[in-house]
Protein backbone atom coordinates (compact mmCIF):
# COMPACT_ATOMS: atom_id res chain seq x y z
CA UNK A 1 0.00 0.00 0.00
CA UNK A 2 2.84 2.55 0.90
CA UNK A 3 4.64 1.52 -2.37
CA UNK A 4 1.39 2.04 -4.06
CA UNK A 5 1.15 5.62 -2.73
CA UNK A 6 4.82 6.60 -3.40
CA UNK A 7 4.58 5.60 -7.09
CA UNK A 8 1.33 7.65 -7.07
CA UNK A 9 3.51 10.66 -6.23
CA UNK A 10 5.93 9.89 -8.30
CA UNK A 11 3.56 9.71 -11.28
CA UNK A 12 2.58 12.81 -10.30
CA UNK A 13 5.76 14.80 -10.07
CA UNK A 14 6.69 12.90 -13.32
CA UNK A 15 4.18 14.07 -15.47
CA UNK A 16 4.19 17.99 -16.79
CA UNK A 17 0.59 17.97 -17.26
CA UNK A 18 -2.28 18.83 -14.82
CA UNK A 19 -6.00 17.80 -15.46
CA UNK A 20 -6.65 21.59 -13.93
CA UNK A 21 -4.02 22.63 -17.47
CA UNK A 22 -6.11 20.49 -19.29
CA UNK A 23 -7.64 23.33 -21.42
CA UNK A 24 -11.09 22.46 -20.94
CA UNK A 25 -13.39 25.06 -18.66
CA UNK A 26 -14.82 28.30 -19.21
CA UNK A 27 -13.43 30.96 -21.44
CA UNK A 28 -9.99 28.63 -21.51
CA UNK A 29 -8.76 30.26 -24.27
CA UNK A 30 -7.51 33.20 -22.03
CA UNK A 31 -8.12 31.68 -18.30
CA UNK A 32 -5.58 29.13 -17.67
CA UNK A 33 -7.00 27.46 -14.71
CA UNK A 34 -8.75 29.22 -11.53
CA UNK A 35 -7.92 28.73 -7.97
CA UNK A 36 -9.92 28.90 -4.52
CA UNK A 37 -7.70 28.47 -1.33
CA UNK A 38 -9.16 28.63 2.16
CA UNK A 39 -7.29 29.10 5.45
CA UNK A 40 -8.22 27.11 8.72
CA UNK A 41 -7.08 26.06 11.72
CA UNK A 42 -7.23 24.07 14.35
CA UNK A 43 -8.91 25.67 18.00
CA UNK A 44 -6.81 26.51 20.71
CA UNK A 45 -3.74 25.08 19.35
CA UNK A 46 -0.68 27.51 18.36
CA UNK A 47 -0.39 28.24 14.88
CA UNK A 48 2.68 26.21 12.99
CA UNK A 49 5.06 29.30 13.19
CA UNK A 50 4.76 28.63 17.14
CA UNK A 51 4.56 24.69 17.05
CA UNK A 52 7.54 22.55 18.56
CA UNK A 53 9.00 19.62 16.09
CA UNK A 54 6.51 17.41 18.30
CA UNK A 55 3.19 19.42 18.39
CA UNK A 56 3.64 19.86 14.94
CA UNK A 57 3.76 16.23 13.90
CA UNK A 58 0.53 15.97 16.55
CA UNK A 59 -0.69 18.19 14.18
CA UNK A 60 -0.19 16.66 11.20
CA UNK A 61 -1.20 13.13 12.81
CA UNK A 62 -4.39 14.90 13.70
CA UNK A 63 -5.04 15.75 10.24
CA UNK A 64 -3.85 12.85 8.57
CA UNK A 65 -6.60 10.64 10.45
CA UNK A 66 -9.04 12.93 9.65
CA UNK A 67 -8.26 12.15 6.26
CA UNK A 68 -8.45 8.78 6.30
CA UNK A 69 -11.87 8.90 7.83
CA UNK A 70 -13.29 11.03 5.22
CA UNK A 71 -11.90 9.02 2.80
CA UNK A 72 -11.62 8.92 -1.28
CA UNK A 73 -15.86 9.18 -1.46
CA UNK A 74 -15.95 12.45 0.37
CA UNK A 75 -13.19 13.88 -1.39
CA UNK A 76 -14.23 12.51 -4.65
CA UNK A 77 -10.80 10.53 -5.79
CA UNK A 78 -7.75 8.76 -4.51
CA UNK A 79 -5.49 10.52 -1.65
CA UNK A 80 -2.33 10.50 -1.45
CA UNK A 81 -1.00 11.62 2.24
CA UNK A 82 2.76 12.68 2.05
CA UNK A 83 5.14 14.00 4.58
CA UNK A 84 7.16 16.81 3.16
CA UNK A 85 10.53 16.05 5.04
CA UNK A 86 10.22 12.41 3.16
CA UNK A 87 10.73 14.28 -0.20
CA UNK A 88 13.78 15.57 -1.80
CA UNK A 89 14.27 19.05 -1.97
CA UNK A 90 14.05 18.68 -5.48
CA UNK A 91 10.74 17.12 -5.44
CA UNK A 92 9.43 19.46 -3.14
CA UNK A 93 10.07 22.70 -5.47
CA UNK A 94 8.48 20.29 -8.76
CA UNK A 95 5.17 20.82 -6.65
CA UNK A 96 6.10 24.04 -6.56
CA UNK A 97 6.45 24.34 -10.31
CA UNK A 98 3.51 22.79 -10.26
CA UNK A 99 1.28 25.23 -8.37
CA UNK A 100 0.21 22.20 -5.59
CA UNK A 101 2.38 23.83 -3.13
CA UNK A 102 3.35 27.02 -2.05
CA UNK A 103 7.46 28.40 -1.95
CA UNK A 104 6.85 28.72 1.54
CA UNK A 105 5.93 24.95 2.04
CA UNK A 106 8.62 23.86 0.14
CA UNK A 107 11.26 25.05 2.91
CA UNK A 108 12.93 22.88 5.24
CA UNK A 109 11.09 22.38 8.26
CA UNK A 110 9.45 19.61 10.43
CA UNK A 111 5.63 18.54 10.46
CA UNK A 112 4.59 19.72 6.80
CA UNK A 113 2.33 17.81 5.26
CA UNK A 114 0.75 17.69 1.81
CA UNK A 115 -2.61 15.73 0.96
CA UNK A 116 -3.44 15.17 -2.98
CA UNK A 117 -6.24 14.05 -4.53
CA UNK A 118 -5.01 11.82 -7.65
CA UNK A 119 -6.10 14.21 -10.34
CA UNK A 120 -4.43 16.94 -8.63
CA UNK A 121 -7.57 18.88 -8.55
CA UNK A 122 -7.44 19.14 -4.30
CA UNK A 123 -4.65 19.55 -2.47
CA UNK A 124 -4.19 20.23 1.15
CA UNK A 125 -0.84 22.05 2.90
CA UNK A 126 -0.66 21.09 6.60
CA UNK A 127 1.62 23.28 8.85
CA UNK A 128 2.01 25.89 6.34
CA UNK A 129 1.63 29.10 7.43
CA UNK A 130 -1.75 27.69 8.64
CA UNK A 131 -2.64 24.58 10.01
CA UNK A 132 -4.58 23.67 6.93
CA UNK A 133 -4.64 25.33 3.56
CA UNK A 134 -7.58 23.84 1.70
CA UNK A 135 -6.57 24.75 -2.77
CA UNK A 136 -8.69 23.51 -5.30
CA UNK A 137 -7.74 23.83 -8.85
CA UNK A 138 -9.63 24.08 -12.32
CA UNK A 139 -8.72 24.66 -15.71
CA UNK A 140 -10.39 27.53 -17.51
CA UNK A 141 -12.64 30.28 -15.47
CA UNK A 142 -14.33 28.12 -13.15
CA UNK A 143 -14.27 29.67 -9.42
CA UNK A 144 -17.79 28.57 -8.49
CA UNK A 145 -16.61 24.78 -9.20
CA UNK A 146 -13.44 25.18 -7.57
CA UNK A 147 -15.46 27.19 -4.37
CA UNK A 148 -18.38 24.38 -4.24
CA UNK A 149 -15.23 22.04 -3.86
CA UNK A 150 -13.23 23.47 -1.53
CA UNK A 151 -16.23 24.26 0.62
CA UNK A 152 -17.58 20.73 0.89
CA UNK A 153 -14.61 19.32 1.98
CA UNK A 154 -14.09 21.97 4.39
CA UNK A 155 -17.40 20.84 5.91
CA UNK A 156 -16.02 17.74 5.86
CA UNK A 157 -12.71 18.61 7.49
CA UNK A 158 -14.35 20.72 10.24
CA UNK A 159 -16.68 18.03 12.00
CA UNK A 160 -13.71 16.36 12.79
CA UNK A 161 -11.17 18.34 13.62
CA UNK A 162 -13.13 21.27 14.88
CA UNK A 163 -11.54 24.74 13.26
CA UNK A 164 -11.35 28.13 14.98
CA UNK A 165 -13.98 30.52 14.22
CA UNK A 166 -15.43 33.18 15.78
CA UNK A 167 -19.27 34.22 15.24
CA UNK A 168 -18.19 38.05 15.23
CA UNK A 169 -15.07 37.44 12.64
CA UNK A 170 -15.51 34.10 11.05
CA UNK A 171 -12.52 31.54 10.50
CA UNK A 172 -9.42 32.68 12.86
CA UNK A 173 -5.88 32.54 11.14
CA UNK A 174 -2.16 33.11 11.64
CA UNK A 175 -2.46 36.13 9.94
CA UNK A 176 -5.15 39.00 10.32
CA UNK A 177 -5.03 39.43 6.85
CA UNK A 178 -7.08 36.32 6.04
CA UNK A 179 -9.45 36.29 8.81
CA UNK A 180 -13.43 35.84 7.85
CA UNK A 181 -13.24 33.90 5.36
CA UNK A 182 -9.82 32.81 5.15
CA UNK A 183 -10.54 32.91 1.54
CA UNK A 184 -8.13 33.67 -1.49
CA UNK A 185 -9.69 33.14 -4.95
CA UNK A 186 -7.45 33.57 -8.07
CA UNK A 187 -7.17 33.21 -11.92
CA UNK A 188 -4.28 32.62 -13.96
CA UNK A 189 -4.70 34.68 -17.71
CA UNK A 190 -2.72 34.89 -20.63
CA UNK A 191 -2.86 38.33 -21.93
CA UNK A 192 -0.19 37.82 -25.10
CA UNK A 193 -1.96 40.26 -27.37
CA UNK A 194 -2.57 43.07 -24.32
CA UNK A 195 0.69 43.08 -24.10
CA UNK A 196 1.58 42.95 -27.83
CA UNK A 197 -0.61 46.27 -28.10
CA UNK A 198 1.31 47.95 -24.57
CA UNK A 199 -1.88 47.87 -23.05
CA UNK A 200 -1.70 45.51 -19.97
CA UNK A 201 -0.44 47.84 -17.36
CA UNK A 202 -3.64 49.27 -18.45
CA UNK A 203 -5.94 47.01 -17.75
CA UNK A 204 -4.41 45.58 -14.39
CA UNK A 205 -3.95 49.02 -12.80
CA UNK A 206 -7.72 49.08 -13.35
CA UNK A 207 -8.20 45.68 -11.46
CA UNK A 208 -5.68 46.97 -9.02
CA UNK A 209 -8.40 49.93 -8.52
CA UNK A 210 -11.46 46.93 -7.79
CA UNK A 211 -8.75 45.69 -4.70
CA UNK A 212 -7.62 42.83 -6.51
CA UNK A 213 -4.51 41.89 -6.79
CA UNK A 214 -2.03 40.91 -9.63
CA UNK A 215 0.93 38.95 -9.55
CA UNK A 216 3.12 37.20 -12.01
CA UNK A 217 3.00 33.34 -12.99
CA UNK A 218 4.82 32.30 -10.07
CA UNK A 219 3.86 34.96 -7.78
CA UNK A 220 5.59 38.27 -6.76
CA UNK A 221 8.88 38.90 -8.80
CA UNK A 222 7.63 37.23 -11.78
CA UNK A 223 5.19 39.95 -13.72
CA UNK A 224 4.97 40.04 -17.06
CA UNK A 225 7.27 36.34 -17.51
CA UNK A 226 5.06 34.68 -20.12
CA UNK A 227 2.51 37.07 -20.28
CA UNK A 228 0.56 35.16 -17.61
CA UNK A 229 -0.70 36.93 -14.58
CA UNK A 230 -2.55 35.85 -11.42
CA UNK A 231 -5.50 38.07 -10.30
CA UNK A 232 -6.48 37.16 -7.04
CA UNK A 233 -8.77 39.38 -3.63
CA UNK A 234 -7.17 40.94 -1.04
CA UNK A 235 -9.87 41.62 1.56
CA UNK A 236 -11.16 38.56 3.21
CA UNK A 237 -13.39 40.10 5.92
CA UNK A 238 -17.05 41.38 5.30
CA UNK A 239 -18.14 40.30 2.13
CA UNK A 240 -19.22 36.75 1.83
CA UNK A 241 -17.73 34.21 0.06
CA UNK A 242 -19.93 34.34 -3.26
CA UNK A 243 -19.49 37.59 -3.64
CA UNK A 244 -15.89 37.63 -3.55
CA UNK A 245 -15.90 35.17 -5.87
CA UNK A 246 -18.62 36.83 -7.84
CA UNK A 247 -16.61 39.93 -7.99
CA UNK A 248 -13.43 38.00 -9.25
CA UNK A 249 -15.80 36.46 -12.08
CA UNK A 250 -16.89 39.66 -13.56
CA UNK A 251 -13.13 41.44 -13.39
CA UNK A 252 -11.70 38.61 -14.98
CA UNK A 253 -14.87 38.12 -18.11
CA UNK A 254 -13.63 41.62 -18.12
CA UNK A 255 -9.82 41.76 -18.73
CA UNK A 256 -10.71 38.18 -21.29
CA UNK A 257 -13.33 40.73 -23.05
CA UNK A 258 -10.59 42.91 -23.03
CA UNK A 259 -7.50 40.56 -24.54
CA UNK A 260 -10.24 39.38 -26.64
CA UNK A 261 -10.76 42.66 -28.71
CA UNK A 262 -7.33 43.33 -29.23
CA UNK A 263 -6.52 39.53 -30.14
CA UNK A 264 -9.26 40.47 -33.11
CA UNK A 265 -7.57 43.62 -33.81
CA UNK A 266 -4.50 41.93 -34.42
CA UNK A 267 -5.67 38.94 -36.68
CA UNK A 268 -7.04 41.94 -38.70
CA UNK A 269 -4.37 44.33 -38.87
CA UNK A 270 -1.17 42.55 -38.21
CA UNK A 271 -1.93 39.06 -39.01
CA UNK A 272 1.34 38.07 -40.96
CA UNK A 273 3.27 39.89 -38.02
CA UNK A 274 1.33 37.49 -35.85
CA UNK A 275 1.87 34.41 -37.95
CA UNK A 276 5.78 34.98 -38.02
CA UNK A 277 5.81 35.23 -34.19
CA UNK A 278 3.86 31.91 -33.55
CA UNK A 279 5.87 29.82 -36.26
CA UNK A 280 8.94 31.96 -34.93
CA UNK A 281 8.25 30.29 -31.61
CA UNK A 282 7.34 26.87 -32.80
CA UNK A 283 10.83 26.48 -35.36
CA UNK A 284 13.10 27.76 -31.94
CA UNK A 285 11.41 25.35 -29.74
CA UNK A 286 11.37 22.35 -32.19
CA UNK A 287 14.76 22.72 -33.18
CA UNK A 288 16.81 24.91 -30.46
CA UNK A 289 19.77 23.00 -28.38
CA UNK A 290 20.10 24.82 -25.92
CA UNK A 291 16.81 26.87 -23.48
CA UNK A 292 17.11 29.15 -20.69
CA UNK A 293 13.56 29.54 -18.71
CA UNK A 294 12.99 32.82 -19.19
CA UNK A 295 13.27 32.06 -23.27
CA UNK A 296 11.09 28.56 -22.66
CA UNK A 297 8.39 30.66 -21.51
CA UNK A 298 8.55 33.78 -23.34
CA UNK A 299 8.38 31.45 -26.54
CA UNK A 300 5.71 29.33 -24.99
CA UNK A 301 3.61 32.69 -24.65
CA UNK A 302 3.62 33.00 -28.09
CA UNK A 303 3.69 29.20 -29.07
CA UNK A 304 0.24 29.38 -26.80
CA UNK A 305 -1.18 33.01 -28.86
CA UNK A 306 -1.17 30.47 -32.36
CA UNK A 307 -2.51 27.59 -30.37
CA UNK A 308 -5.94 30.17 -29.13
CA UNK A 309 -6.15 30.87 -32.89
CA UNK A 310 -5.92 27.40 -34.21
CA UNK A 311 -3.23 28.19 -35.98
CA UNK A 312 -1.40 24.96 -35.64
CA UNK A 313 -3.13 21.99 -36.54
CA UNK A 314 -1.92 18.63 -34.28
CA UNK A 315 -0.77 20.75 -31.17
CA UNK A 316 -3.35 21.24 -28.19
CA UNK A 317 -3.44 23.57 -25.93
CA UNK A 318 -2.92 20.76 -23.27
CA UNK A 319 0.08 20.04 -24.95
CA UNK A 320 0.98 23.90 -25.14
CA UNK A 321 0.64 24.05 -21.50
CA UNK A 322 2.94 21.05 -20.44
CA UNK A 323 5.53 23.02 -21.73
CA UNK A 324 5.75 25.49 -19.21
CA UNK A 325 6.39 22.61 -16.26
CA UNK A 326 8.72 21.10 -18.98
CA UNK A 327 10.53 23.84 -18.83
CA UNK A 328 10.99 24.72 -14.78
CA UNK A 329 14.10 24.19 -13.62
CA UNK A 330 13.64 21.60 -10.56
CA UNK A 331 11.24 19.84 -13.40
CA UNK A 332 14.02 19.78 -15.96
CA UNK A 333 16.80 18.55 -13.55
CA UNK A 334 14.35 16.13 -11.39
CA UNK A 335 14.09 14.05 -15.61
CA UNK A 336 17.65 13.71 -14.99
CA UNK A 337 17.65 12.88 -12.05
CA UNK A 338 20.33 15.17 -10.12
CA UNK A 339 21.06 18.58 -10.23
CA UNK A 340 22.71 20.22 -13.11
CA UNK A 341 24.64 23.54 -13.81
CA UNK A 342 23.14 25.88 -15.74
CA UNK A 343 24.26 25.14 -19.33
CA UNK A 344 23.40 21.58 -18.56
CA UNK A 345 20.44 22.47 -17.48
CA UNK A 346 19.40 24.42 -20.91
CA UNK A 347 21.12 21.84 -22.80
CA UNK A 348 18.35 19.34 -20.94
CA UNK A 349 15.52 21.87 -21.38
CA UNK A 350 15.74 22.05 -25.11
CA UNK A 351 16.18 18.36 -25.49
CA UNK A 352 13.06 17.98 -23.13
CA UNK A 353 10.59 20.24 -25.36
CA UNK A 354 11.67 19.50 -28.51
CA UNK A 355 10.55 15.69 -28.25
CA UNK A 356 8.08 16.90 -26.37
CA UNK A 357 7.02 18.70 -29.62
CA UNK A 358 8.46 15.71 -32.00
CA UNK A 359 5.52 13.37 -30.64
CA UNK A 360 3.24 15.58 -31.01
CA UNK A 361 4.14 15.89 -34.83
CA UNK A 362 3.37 19.47 -35.00
CA UNK B 1 37.46 23.85 -5.77
CA UNK B 2 37.97 23.59 -1.90
CA UNK B 3 36.79 26.35 1.07
CA UNK B 4 39.77 28.93 1.60
CA UNK B 5 38.56 29.34 5.06
CA UNK B 6 39.48 25.76 6.18
CA UNK B 7 40.20 23.86 2.97
CA UNK B 8 38.90 20.36 4.11
CA UNK B 9 35.07 20.77 2.46
CA UNK B 10 34.58 21.50 -0.95
CA UNK B 11 34.01 25.41 -1.42
CA UNK B 12 30.08 25.49 -2.55
CA UNK B 13 29.29 29.71 -1.79
CA UNK B 14 30.90 31.68 -3.76
CA UNK B 15 30.44 35.47 -2.81
CA UNK B 16 31.71 38.73 -4.76
CA UNK B 17 32.27 41.47 -2.52
CA UNK B 18 33.01 45.22 -3.50
CA UNK B 19 35.04 47.50 -0.92
CA UNK B 20 35.92 50.28 -1.97
CA UNK B 21 35.70 49.66 -5.68
CA UNK B 22 38.40 46.32 -5.07
CA UNK B 23 36.49 43.32 -6.06
CA UNK B 24 37.30 40.07 -3.44
CA UNK B 25 36.36 36.83 -3.85
CA UNK B 26 35.37 34.22 -1.33
CA UNK B 27 35.09 30.34 -1.64
CA UNK B 28 33.69 28.72 0.98
CA UNK B 29 31.95 25.45 2.00
CA UNK B 30 28.33 25.83 3.44
CA UNK B 31 29.69 25.16 7.38
CA UNK B 32 31.93 28.02 6.82
CA UNK B 33 29.63 30.36 4.73
CA UNK B 34 27.16 30.21 7.73
CA UNK B 35 29.69 30.63 10.40
CA UNK B 36 30.80 33.75 8.82
CA UNK B 37 27.08 34.44 8.30
CA UNK B 38 27.48 34.70 4.94
CA UNK B 39 24.38 32.63 3.94
CA UNK B 40 22.13 35.01 6.32
CA UNK B 41 22.37 37.68 3.48
CA UNK B 42 20.35 35.89 0.96
CA UNK B 43 18.12 33.55 3.22
CA UNK B 44 16.79 36.42 4.69
CA UNK B 45 12.78 35.93 4.83
CA UNK B 46 12.23 38.11 2.30
CA UNK B 47 9.88 41.44 2.54
CA UNK B 48 6.44 40.26 3.75
CA UNK B 49 3.32 40.98 4.57
CA UNK B 50 4.20 40.06 8.22
CA UNK B 51 6.80 43.20 8.15
CA UNK B 52 4.38 45.33 6.80
CA UNK B 53 1.71 44.69 9.29
CA UNK B 54 4.74 44.62 12.38
CA UNK B 55 5.30 48.42 10.73
CA UNK B 56 2.06 49.06 10.92
CA UNK B 57 1.08 47.82 14.78
CA UNK B 58 4.94 49.58 15.55
CA UNK B 59 3.12 52.61 14.78
CA UNK B 60 0.23 52.58 16.77
CA UNK B 61 2.05 51.24 19.66
CA UNK B 62 4.23 54.56 21.66
CA UNK B 63 7.63 52.74 22.89
CA UNK B 64 6.80 51.75 26.56
CA UNK B 65 8.25 54.01 29.08
CA UNK B 66 10.83 52.27 31.39
CA UNK B 67 8.71 52.13 34.33
CA UNK B 68 6.57 50.04 32.65
CA UNK B 69 8.87 47.18 31.66
CA UNK B 70 8.70 45.45 34.75
CA UNK B 71 4.93 45.00 35.13
CA UNK B 72 3.13 41.98 33.32
CA UNK B 73 1.70 42.45 29.87
CA UNK B 74 -1.22 40.27 29.21
CA UNK B 75 -0.58 37.31 27.58
CA UNK B 76 -2.43 34.66 26.02
CA UNK B 77 -3.68 31.77 28.20
CA UNK B 78 -2.66 29.32 25.37
CA UNK B 79 0.19 30.37 23.09
CA UNK B 80 1.50 32.55 25.58
CA UNK B 81 2.19 35.59 23.09
CA UNK B 82 1.86 38.62 24.26
CA UNK B 83 0.64 42.02 22.04
CA UNK B 84 3.74 42.53 21.70
CA UNK B 85 5.33 39.54 20.54
CA UNK B 86 2.50 40.06 17.79
CA UNK B 87 3.15 43.67 16.70
CA UNK B 88 6.73 42.37 15.98
CA UNK B 89 6.06 39.23 14.42
CA UNK B 90 2.75 40.49 12.40
CA UNK B 91 1.42 37.19 13.11
CA UNK B 92 -0.62 35.77 16.17
CA UNK B 93 -0.19 32.88 17.98
CA UNK B 94 -3.32 30.98 18.12
CA UNK B 95 -6.91 30.93 17.65
CA UNK B 96 -7.22 32.49 20.98
CA UNK B 97 -4.89 35.19 20.98
CA UNK B 98 -7.79 36.85 19.18
CA UNK B 99 -10.43 37.23 21.55
CA UNK B 100 -7.26 38.14 24.36
CA UNK B 101 -6.62 40.96 21.99
CA UNK B 102 -10.11 41.67 20.48
CA UNK B 103 -10.22 45.03 21.33
CA UNK B 104 -6.26 46.35 19.84
CA UNK B 105 -7.29 43.95 16.64
CA UNK B 106 -10.44 45.11 15.93
CA UNK B 107 -8.66 48.69 14.70
CA UNK B 108 -6.34 46.76 12.72
CA UNK B 109 -8.77 44.65 10.82
CA UNK B 110 -10.76 47.30 10.15
CA UNK B 111 -7.30 49.24 8.82
CA UNK B 112 -6.91 45.66 6.95
CA UNK B 113 -10.24 44.65 4.98
CA UNK B 114 -12.32 47.92 5.56
CA UNK B 115 -14.30 45.77 8.04
CA UNK B 116 -14.40 43.79 11.45
CA UNK B 117 -17.39 41.46 10.75
CA UNK B 118 -17.77 38.32 9.00
CA UNK B 119 -20.46 37.90 6.99
CA UNK B 120 -19.85 34.48 5.20
CA UNK B 121 -19.49 31.04 5.76
CA UNK B 122 -20.29 29.33 9.31
CA UNK B 123 -19.19 25.82 10.01
CA UNK B 124 -22.38 23.46 8.66
CA UNK B 125 -24.84 22.93 11.68
CA UNK B 126 -24.25 19.38 10.66
CA UNK B 127 -20.46 19.77 11.80
CA UNK B 128 -21.58 21.41 14.97
CA UNK B 129 -24.04 19.08 15.66
CA UNK B 130 -21.76 16.32 15.35
CA UNK B 131 -19.11 17.86 17.39
CA UNK B 132 -22.11 18.50 20.60
CA UNK B 133 -22.51 14.64 19.90
CA UNK B 134 -19.53 13.90 20.67
CA UNK B 135 -18.77 16.06 23.36
CA UNK B 136 -21.58 14.61 24.99
CA UNK B 137 -20.43 10.79 24.46
CA UNK B 138 -17.12 12.13 26.29
CA UNK B 139 -18.97 13.32 29.27
CA UNK B 140 -21.03 10.57 29.24
CA UNK B 141 -17.82 8.42 29.99
CA UNK B 142 -16.38 10.79 32.56
CA UNK B 143 -19.48 10.94 34.87
CA UNK B 144 -19.34 7.03 34.66
CA UNK B 145 -16.03 7.08 36.01
CA UNK B 146 -16.64 9.62 38.27
CA UNK B 147 -19.97 7.41 39.35
CA UNK B 148 -17.78 4.69 40.04
CA UNK B 149 -15.42 6.47 42.11
CA UNK B 150 -17.83 7.82 44.19
CA UNK B 151 -16.91 11.73 43.49
CA UNK B 152 -20.75 12.64 43.71
CA UNK B 153 -20.04 16.29 43.27
CA UNK B 154 -17.91 15.88 39.86
CA UNK B 155 -20.62 13.50 38.84
CA UNK B 156 -23.29 16.28 39.98
CA UNK B 157 -21.50 18.85 37.74
CA UNK B 158 -21.16 16.38 34.80
CA UNK B 159 -24.70 15.54 34.46
CA UNK B 160 -25.57 19.03 34.71
CA UNK B 161 -23.15 19.94 31.59
CA UNK B 162 -24.25 17.14 29.80
CA UNK B 163 -28.14 18.13 30.59
CA UNK B 164 -27.27 21.89 29.05
CA UNK B 165 -25.55 20.34 25.96
CA UNK B 166 -28.63 17.84 25.03
CA UNK B 167 -30.52 20.97 25.84
CA UNK B 168 -28.77 22.73 22.63
CA UNK B 169 -29.04 19.89 20.69
CA UNK B 170 -32.46 19.47 20.81
CA UNK B 171 -32.84 23.11 19.87
CA UNK B 172 -30.13 22.52 16.63
CA UNK B 173 -31.24 19.19 15.08
CA UNK B 174 -29.31 18.07 12.40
Amino acid sequence: MKQDRAFALDSILNNPSSPWMDGSGNLADVVISSRVRLARNLKDTPFPHLLEEKEADQVLDRVFSAVDLIGPRGFGGEIIKVRLDNLSLLDRQVLVEKHLISPQHAESGFGKGLILRQDEAVSIMVNEEDHLRIQCLHSGLELDEAWILASGIDDLCDELLDFAYDERIGYLTSCPTNVGTGLRASVMVHLPALAMANEVSRVLAAVNKLGLVVRGIYGEGTEGQGNVFQISNQISLGQTEKEIIENLSLVAKQVVSEEKRVREGLFKNRRAELEDRVFRALGILSNARRMTSNEAIRLWSDLRLGVEFEMIPGLTMKDTNQILVLSRPNYVQRTAGKSLQPEERDTRRAELIRRHLANRKV
Amino acid sequence: MMCEECGKAPAVVHVEKIVNGNKMVLNLCRECAEKKGVLDMFFQPSFSINNLLSALLGSQEPALPTLELGKEETRCPICGMSYRDFARAGRLGCSRCYSVFETRLEPLLRRIHGSDKHVGKAPSKAGETARVRKEIEELKKELSIAVSREAYEKAAELRDKIRELEKKMRGNPA
